[in-house]
């Protein structure tokens, strides 16, 4: 790890400053793709801004007919809060896939979806919810967050200080992992909220998270596993290495979305 | 250099370090506390795992500096030297859940996160699950899985006898 200077800033406005004042200047949530980049050496940040005292980052709340998420509310929270357990399951699902035990006593969901790793498992849940993430700045609908691989609408200044997920009645993650490192091979996130269908797929897509429109339109007929028979999502723009070819992740696509589609609708 | 401040097995510490020092760097030599292992150092094998204001966390992964204010518990921390074993780490020994020892002191922390998080009845399923972020390279896990089924149930009955 190369040397760099460490804040540890007491409200959002701060870390918007030290941002601001400090060119090459990285915000440090659970640290748990961060830290390890920089032992690689493949970042180097000069300074590294510590969200963990900010006061009002972290908590989980029903309001109206949506969850809000702060930013720095670890994946264990998410996973077992009563609140997401009994108002949006598919989300703590998908919060308790994520790593191991001892990851998601770290791992942030701000930092997850901040990061847009493409085989990470928020990007799928945000878009597969429509979820609408709030900034330092403004609020930016998951639709327009995702721009690419580790790419988001996100300025420089910019902070994501808490996700709001849309309650949905039907709703289901399913996830292939990777044998070795347990990231999605492939993950698809289905839901349901009356007229609305989402199905968004991480692991898979050449670009990052992406929805699948195809499948949408065939589950607004009828929203059951049968509506996706002999539906299939091109390879051309999916990742082949050596995990899985394009065409293996084409498949599971599928396979996956019937899956997520029958465990919403049980 | 940045001070850090924090607790470690109930002794009060404070230093100034090297802003990249990782918590584990931190433990094992500044403080001297070597039972906390480094195995892979890139968050996977869970040798490393030490439990911050109760919860468990690999410490390879973890700035010492992001610890301050914090309450951390090492494998040292569970048992004075003149005590009794903690009954996790008992079971590990009647069970032989180790061989070269190496992956011992993480599994026992994540065991007691485990019993922690699950409670004192823990099923084979639950507990392999569970024990998804630590490897071990030698037993097979088998011995692993039997020791912290017995070592969660001493826990409970030690509760109990509280």
């Amino acid at each position: 790890m190369y040397p760099f200077n460490y804040h540890r800033p007491m409200t959002v406005r701060q870390a918007v400053g030290l941002l601001n004042k400090n060119e090459d200047a990285k915000l440090l949530a659970g640290g748990h793709t961060l830290l390890p980049t920089m032992k690689l050496r493949l970042a180097s940040p000069a300074h590294l801004i510590d969200l963990s005292n900010i006061e009002g980052l972290s908590g989980i709340e029903l309001k109206g007919r949506s969850i809000v998420i702060g930013a720095m509310t670890r994946h264990a929270e998410v996973a077992t809060a009563k609140v997401v357990r009994e108002n949006l399951p598919a989300l703590a699902d998908l919060a308790s896939m994520i790593g191991d035990p001892a990851v998601r006593n770290r791992g942030t969901v701000g930092g997850s979806i901040a990061n847009n790793d493409p085989a990470a498992d928020y990007p799928a849940g945000c878009l597969g919810l429509g979820a609408t993430i709030v900034t330092s700045k403004r609020r930016i609908k998951a639709d327009d967050f995702f721009k690419g691989l580790f790419e988001t609408a996100l300025e420089p200044d910019e902070i994501i200080t808490k996700v709001t997920f849309p309650l949905a009645k039907k709703a289901a993650y399913e996830k292939f992992r990777n044998q070795a490192s347990r990231y999605a091979l492939v993950g698809v996130f289905v839901s349901k909220r009356g007229p609305e269908i989402r199905v968004a797929v991480t692991g898979a897509g050449s670009n990052g998270v992406f929805r699948a429109t195809a499948f949408e339109e065939a589950l607004k007929k009828r929203f059951a596993p049968k509506s996706l028979e002999g539906l299939t999502v091109s390879a051309d723009s999916l990742n082949g290495d050596i995990h899985g070819s394009a065409e293996y992740r084409a498949h599971l696509i599928g396979v996956l979305a019937g899956r997520a589609v029958a465990k919403a609708t049980a | 250099m940045p001070a850090v401040a924090m607790t470690v097995n109930g002794k009060a510490v404070t230093a100034d370090v090297d802003s990249r020092t990782l918590l584990v760097e931190f433990l094992r030599e500044h403080l001297r506390l070597t039972g906390t292992h480094v195995g892979c150092d890139t968050s996977q094998c869970g040798a490393c795992v030490v439990h911050v204001n109760g919860k468990a966390l690999k410490s390879c992964t973890t700035l010492a500096l992001q610890m301050d204010g914090a309450g951390i518990t090492t494998i040292e921390g569970l048992a004075a030297p003149s005590e009794p074993l903690h009954p996790m780490q008992a079971a590990f020994r009647d069970h032989h859940g180790l061989q070269c020892g190496y992956c011992t002191p993480g599994m026992i922390m994540s065991a007691i996160d485990i019993v922690n998080r699950k409670g004192f009845s823990l099923d084979e399923k639950t507990i392999r699950e569970e024990l998804e972020g630590n490897i071990c390279r030698c037993t097979g896990y088998h011995n692993i899985v039997k020791a912290i089924a017995a070592g969660a149930q001493a826990m409970g009955t030690a509760r109990n006898a509280a």
